[in-house]
């Protein structure tokens, strides 16, 4: 009976064959499964090692790490005492010591702040957003600023170090994101006048560099303003940041926009929905998901550029190094200086990456099973 | 007009489009609409690809604009007036042909989600609606799932819980078994024709004949943006009187 046949017990499911397990079956499977890779691994290993072990040997093995002075300095390995005795000024920048108490009070709020947000495991999200969003930044501004309750008044010219790096990231951050999604729905409009006040905002700010933005802020807004007003400069310059990356947000969020099918907008609009509920409730959420990536990029892009207020004259972390190496005691550590705040730098955004991956994984509900 | 089924809103038709026209940009996608549906009625739109018969139904909850002509919904007229399209909309639910289930949702949210935020209910009433008509549609064992990890023919199912957790007068469905696989359609179609017994005044765009026949009052035929034939299913598919009825009719019958 060539070409028939019939099954009359049905296959039931196995389990697939069993992975090989272990660091040795790994290392054999993706390094050394045959002559040529096995070449290439060796030569890789071994270009890895050459370039990285001088750097492993300065920064860690030969380095020096107590002491506090230059004497301490044995001059074979870097003197990461350069960074310990500076650390002080690094963190707080020229914030008078005996306030000093006010910056951790806000660095530990943050902390805590940023633990309940980011955790899913504890619970009262919606009081987390609505402290993180109006009870922390009016805490922190007393706090930091003071002139208040009995709070000695610390002017912002005496912020600096991660302090004000931290300040500028997070209010450029908390600022830049709402404002790019109301230009991006704004692009999006169908009332021409809103359609072109929008473009118009977002070109604008995105054909600017940012240090022309900066400079601007600090040099060429006070000759057009009454001298009677005077604006802070940390102020202008964080408005100044906080519209320039809202341009460049808008745009990664038009991106996401675009790619929300027109179904979405229609089944919300035959519900009976109104625009806001469409665009809050079904669109923004599904759009936001998807340019997680470039929302994050951007956000690491600013967190690096805070660096450029320099330029006008506030110390940020990169400027308060800077300014250490031209104190006469401590010439020529440059490299110590330059390699901790390249260090500093990579752990914040390495960690808003992580958590980001982390983030649109929890968020995936298209294919879990 | 009147009619036994008559409700309490009277003999006021639940649809009537006069002298509509449409246009996308130079070509004329409606011309001369005139179309009336009373109460409880049901009716199948059919016709060849491109003929308009889904612009015309979205036109019914302004989906789209039409430029000429008029359009009242349940005796109120509708104009560009946001306000009267969103009430319009509460009255007229829609199932789409790709179903357009909100996927970062659960089934159930999906649900809620309008009688929550337009019809203002508290969360617990919005759920009990919402699991009555899971339940009807038979679904309510998947109610916690996301849309991703459903069926075709279940995610359509939902669809029209989804429509039909707003109480409408009226649903619209525009091609709702077109895009499933075959053996899904019946278990949509099914959920259809419970609808109708039920008395839901129905217009539906599909080429499933089989429910035009069981279910339909009427049959409409279009082509090139205007109605060509209207008429009772035995009529329409025993004696189709125009020659582009006939054509058509041939064509999706012929195998």
């Amino acid at each position: 009976m060539a070409g028939e046949s019939m099954r009359d017990v049905m296959i039931e499911a196995r389990r697939p064959p069993n992975a090989h397990r272990g660091v040795l079956k790994w290392l054999q499977r993706n390094l050394f499964n045959g002559p040529i890779n096995s070449v290439v691994s060796v030569v890789t290993i071994g270009v890895l090692l050459w370039v990285l072990w001088p750097f492993v040997q300065w920064a860690l093995i030969q380095a020096d790490w107590l002491g506090d002075s230059r004497q301490a300095c044995s001059g074979e390995g870097a003197c990461w005492v350069f960074i310990s005795a500076r650390f002080e000024s690094i963190i707080y920048g020229f914030y008078p010591e005996a306030a000093r108490w006010r910056v951790d009070i806000v660095f530990a709020l943050m902390a805590g702040l940023l633990a309940w947000l980011a955790i899913p495991r504890i619970p009262g999200k919606r009081w987390a957003a609505v402290i993180a969003v109006v009870g922390f930044p009016i805490a922190a501004y007393f706090l930091l600023l003071g002139g208040h309750f009995g709070l000695m008044h610390v002017s912002t010219r005496n912020w600096g170090g991660l302090m004000l790096t931290l300040t500028v990231a997070t209010i450029g951050i908390v600022g830049s994101l709402p404002i790019g999604i109301i230009l991006a729905l704004g692009r999006r409009s169908n009332m021409p006048l809103v359609r072109a006040v929008s473009v118009v905002f977002i070109e604008f700010w995105r054909g600017v560099p940012l240090i022309t933005v900066l400079f601007m802020a600090s040099v060429m807004l006070p000759l057009f303003v009454p001298t009677e007003v005077e604006f802070d400069k940390l102020l202008r310059a964080l408005v100044g940041i906080m519209l320039f990356w809202s341009a460049y947000m808008a745009e990664v969020i038009r991106g996401g926009l675009q790619a929300i099918p027109s179904g979405q907008d229609e089944a919300g609009k035959a519900l009976g929905l109104g625009y806001w509920h469409r665009m809050g409730l079904i669109v923004l959420p599904q759009a936001l998901k998807l340019v997680i990536p470039g929302i994050v990029n951007t956000f690491i892009a600013l967190f690096k550029d805070t660096s450029l207020v320099l330029i006008i004259g506030l110390f940020d972390l990169l400027a308060i190094i800077r300014a250490g190496l031209t104190d006469s005691d401590w010439l020529g550590f440059a490299t110590e200086g330059y390699v901790f705040a390249a260090l500093v730098f990579w752990v914040f955004c390495f960690s808003m990456s992580r958590y980001s991956q982390y983030i649109e994984k929890r968020l995936q509900t298209g294919h879990t099973n | 007009m009147s009619q036994a089924t008559a409700t309490s809103h009277g003999d006021t038709p639940m649809i009537e489009m006069t002298g509509l026209n449409k246009w996308y940009g130079d070509f004329h996608v409606l011309r001369d609409i005139d179309l009336t549906v009373k109460r409880g009625e049901r009716i199948v739109v059919c016709g060849p690809s491109g003929s308009g018969k889904s612009t015309l139904i979205r036109c019914i909850n302004h989906l789209e604009t039409h430029q000429q002509g008029e359009i009242v919904v349940n005796g109120v007229p509708m104009t560009q007036d946001v306000k009267r399209i969103e009430q319009i909309r509460r009255n007229v639910g829609m199932v789409f042909q790709h179903f357009n289930l909100f996927p970062h949702l659960s089934v159930l949210e999906n649900c809620c989600l309008s009688q929550t935020w337009v019809q203002k209910k508290p969360r617990a009433e919005a759920e009990k609606t919402a699991m009555e008509y899971l339940e009807r549609v038979q679904i309510a064992d998947q109610a916690y799932k996301y849309p991703g990890q459903l069926s075709g023919g279940q995610q359509q199912r939902v669809a029209i819980a989804r429509a039909l957790c707003m109480r409408p007068e009226v649903m619209l469905f525009d091609e709702p078994t077109s895009a499933l696989d075959p053996e899904m359609i019946k278990e949509v179609l099914d959920v259809m024709v419970e609808l109708a017994r039920e008395g839901m005044t129905m217009l539906c765009v599909t080429h499933e004949m089989g429910f035009a026949k069981t279910v339909a009052d009427r049959v409409i035929f279009m082509d090139q943006g205007q109605i060509i034939e209207e008429a009772p299913p035995e009529t329409f598919f025993n004696n189709p009187r125009s020659e582009r009825t006939k054509l058509f009719l041939s064509q999706i019958l012929g195998h």
